[in-house]
């Protein structure tokens, strides 16, 4: 998994409809000491995330493994806030 | 698998339930003769690893998680499922 912060969000209105009714997140990968690292990617949430917001994602196969239900086509998928980070 | 150095744990209330009672860890990736690498990653703990302990990091595909009879319905991905005692490589 890996660690970041919210930076934006998508809108789409025509997508895949296992997407239906989830938010996407613009993500900035950061690294242990809170700078950015790497290129911001886009994934999507589960946890009602919003701007700013220190969170985790999982990628790869498990990604589509958030839902119970169903399986989501993501290969990023934010899954938990960060409270702290005890460095 | 990937070597690592753990530098950090996470505190983290709200998270997807398969986290739930599981010991988060920031894990920063190094080379095998312990040159650190860029990023950061974050793994469950399933083996009592501590700050600054080398560890070995199961992070690719469901294999991980189906290894350590996680449910394999569960978004997770890098466990930590060892801590290194000693690397030996033979320089070329």
């Amino acid at each position: 998994m890996r660690y970041g912060e919210v930076i934006g969000k998508i809108w789409a209105t025509q997508k895949d409809k296992q997407l239906g009714g989830l938010k996407l997140y613009v993500i900035q990968p950061l690294d242990e000491s809170q700078k950015s690292i790497g290129r911001p990617l886009i994934a999507v949430d589960t946890i009602n995330a919003s701007d700013g917001d220190r969170v985790f994602w999982v990628t790869g196969g498990e990604a589509t493994l958030a839902f119970k239900n169903r399986r989501i086509p993501s290969d990023a998928t934010i899954v938990g806030f960060v409270d702290r980070l005890d460095v | 698998m990937v070597l690592g150095k753990v530098t950090g744990s996470i505190v983290s209330t709200i998270k997807h339930g398969c986290y739930a009672n599981k010991k988060l860890m920031l894990v920063k990736p190094i080379s095998p003769d312990g040159k650190e690498k860029k990023g950061v990653m974050v793994a469950v703990d399933t083996v009592g690893a501590g700050k600054d302990e080398i560890v070995l990091v199961a992070s690719e595909g469901k294999g991980a998680a189906e290894l350590l009879h996680f449910s394999c319905q569960m978004p997770l991905r890098s466990i930590i499922i060892a801590i290194v005692d000693a690397i030996d490589i033979e320089k070329k």
